[in-house]
């Protein structure tokens, strides 16, 4: 079976592991990998009016800085490992957006990395794996 | 949000005045005397009322607008009700706009500025004057306010500026230039000039130096009384540090807490209200039948519905047009949704949060009823006689405290935040007329911010009457302007209304499905 592999990526050593991992199973199985990065957003914040007026203006940048300075490094690295590979960079909640990429693109996994115990990143990104195996549409792998 | 507050805490700042050095006393003085000679002629005409009666026009111009609007777009504000909710929880959002400005947002950030002390010392006045019949008339003339909010800010969002670098900029003055041109009419221009006049002094009157000064009563309240210069002086630094500095963090904290604020406020009026459940249906009649007979009120029945005209329109800020200019960085590609969210706020802030204080204030007991005639009592000065002389916020204070002893205290650190953040989004608002009016640039844009901070002071250091009657007057003098512009816009969103409609019932404008 060549599967599709989302994987969520967001420039951390956890992430990349995750990336290491799904690359080489793709590899093995003909498969593909979407580097997915989305951006924590959500409709219900509070903003100042200054905010608002430059929101469009910030996301623009916000978007236009994933795409070069994280997802254009990583995309040139592992291109030359004989997998194809997409990017996606999208705004919302973590866990319940990797779900929706991995529904959009017709992934067969997702597969996430895991900080261990240490800093405030990694019960961030904790929460994301809990909420993720939940929720996921597809079998989840999480990279330790 | 804009509101006379207690003779009684006037008297005490007087008193304030009197304790403090020579010196501060002097400054606040002659600010003060100078103020008041300034300004005098532009508030008595802009309240004035009709020949022969009390009934200032002002008030009549903002009811009238609401009653044409209400008509005009047919009911519009109970029509659009429940669509308008499910714009704000996103059903018609675009997935691939997330991280854009959502209806949500808009509608926070322009509540954030009008929720405010019209929601805790304007009703306290108006039930003070007009007795519990005021909240009636209060109640209607923000049901039909929604109406003027729903046309000022489809205009703003549909006139509004996009710059290429994506910032955006809207509100009466773009409408007034754009909409005027569109429908080839004269004197488009002229208006948004005379706006843009009226909207930076608003901003620095009502907006700025009403806040200050009230948030002075608050401070002084607790830690007794001390001149107002250092309070304004304060707040001016943190204002300053948000504003120039765009130290954006601080006004993020104040955008956070204010809401939780208005929540809490809310949930602790329905606690007082659900525990006094047998008094509900009392206070709805002493509603009713102080509406149409005034139950002892100044100017009876007339004088109640003035009073709640009066404060409804204070507080929503409906037809006024600074809501059009918070509402219009909204992401959307059809303005009419806006409107519809926007008629949401003069129902939270005018019917639900003004409502909650009244029914507190009535249920509570603090207006003291005549045995004999079963009416309330008023006094010479035309206020209600209350529980230990109460008005303004120290009634809305007494009323809670009667359940909570300690609610003054958060009631007075609302009052301080609410005020702060009103002060940020007036300060906004008031640039954008200042831009609009000088251009956009560094400079010219500092220029503004720094007079905004000095007013900040003047505001707190300034004795009440001189600086509430001038904010009132400022205010009002936008709306004439923008209610003017709108008799004459309505017909274009009228047209963006039927198209949207239509679309909306043949299905072309449909959720998006959630998975």
């Amino acid at each position: 079976m060549s599967g599709k592999f989302v994987v969520g990526y967001d420039g951390s050593e956890a992430a990349r592991r995750a990336l290491d991992f799904a690359i080489e199973k793709a590899s093995a199985q003909g498969g593909s990998v979407v580097i997915a990065h989305v951006l924590e957003w959500s409709p219900y914040s509070f903003l100042t009016p200054t905010e608002l007026e430059e929101r469009h203006k910030r996301r623009k940048e916000e978007l236009d800085r994933a795409e070069t300075a994280l997802m254009a490094p990583v995309v040139k690295e592992v291109s030359g490992k004989g997998v194809e590979v997409d990017t996606a960079i999208r705004y919302g909640k973590i866990a319940e957006v990797l779900c929706d990429i991995a529904r959009d693109t017709g992934a067969s996994q997702l597969v996430i990395g895991r900080e261990g115990e240490s800093g405030l990143a990694a019960r961030v990104f904790g929460s994301v794996a809990g909420a993720l195996v939940q929720i996921s549409p597809v079998p989840c792998t999480i990279v330790p | 949000m804009f509101r006379k507050i207690s003779f009684a805490a006037a008297a005490a700042a007087g008193l304030g005045l009197l304790s403090s050095p020579a010196f501060a006393q002097s400054v606040d003085d002659t600010v003060n005397q100078i103020f008041a000679s300034a300004t005098g002629w532009f508030v008595s005409f802009i309240f004035s009322p009709f020949p022969g009666t009390s009934f200032p026009w002002i008030v009549a111009w903002l009811v009238v607008a609401a009653t044409v609007f209400t008509l005009y777009f047919v009911f519009i504000q109970f029509r659009a009700f429940g669509h308008a909710i499910s714009l704000v929880k996103g059903d018609y959002s675009d997935p691939n706009d997330a991280g854009e400005v959502s209806h949500f947002q808009a509608l926070a950030t322009a509540l954030s500025g009008t929720v405010g002390l019209g929601n805790i010392a304007g009703v306290a006045v108006a039930v003070g004057i007009g007795g519990p019949g005021a909240t009636f008339w209060m109640i209607l003339a923000g049901l039909m306010g929604m109406a003027s909010k729903f046309t000022e800010c489809t205009l703003g969002v549909k006139y509004r500026n996009e710059y290429e670098d994506g910032t955006v900029s809207g509100g009466p003055m773009y409408y007034l230039t754009k909409g005027f041109a569109e429908r080839g009419l004269p004197g488009g221009k002229i208006l948004a000039v005379l706006f843009s006049i009226f909207c930076i002094l608003g901003a620095l009157g009502g907006g700025n130096m009403f806040q200050a000064n009230q948030a002075h009563q608050q401070i002084a309240g607790i830690v007794g009384d001390y001149p107002g210069w250092i309070t304004g002086l304060l707040f001016a630094v943190v204002v300053f540090a948000v504003i120039v500095g765009g130290i954006q963090s601080i006004a993020k904290v104040t955008e956070k807490v204010v809401p939780f604020m208005g929540v809490m406020y809310v949930l602790a009026a329905l606690v007082i209200i659900l525990a006094n459940f047998d008094m509900i249906g009392w206070a709805f009649g002493q509603i009713f039948a102080g509406a149409f007979t005034g139950m002892g009120v100044a100017g009876g029945m007339v004088g109640a519905l003035i009073q709640g005209f009066k404060r409804a329109a204070f507080s929503n800020e409906a037809g006024v047009g600074s809501a059009a200019i918070a509402h219009s960085a909204v992401r959307t590609k059809e303005p009419i949704t806006e409107g519809f969210v926007s008629l949401l706020e003069p129902f939270i802030d005018t019917v639900v949060i003004c409502t909650m204080t009244a029914l507190v204030i009535i249920i509570s007991g603090q207006l003291i009823v005549d045995a004999d005639t079963g009416h309330y009592i008023a006094t010479e000065s035309g206020m209600l006689q209350t529980v230990d002389g109460n008005t303004g916020v120290s009634l809305t204070s007494a009323a809670f405290a009667t359940a909570f002893s300690w609610f003054p205290f958060v009631l007075a650190l609302a009052v301080i935040l609410f005020a702060f953040s009103t002060m940020i989004s007036w300060s906004y608002y008031g640039l954008k007329a200042w831009t609009y009016l000088f251009g956009e640039g560094k400079s010219k844009e500092l220029a503004f911010k720094v007079i905004f901070c000095i007013f900040v002071v003047i505001g707190a250091a300034a004795n009440l009457g001189p600086v509430i009657d001038f904010s009132d007057a400022a205010i009002f003098a936008m709306a004439v302007v923008n209610v003017l512009g709108l008799y004459f816009l309505m017909p274009i969103v009228k047209r963006e209304l039927e198209s949207y409609l239509s679309r909306l019932r043949s299905g072309e404008i449909r959720k998006f499905a959630k998975h």
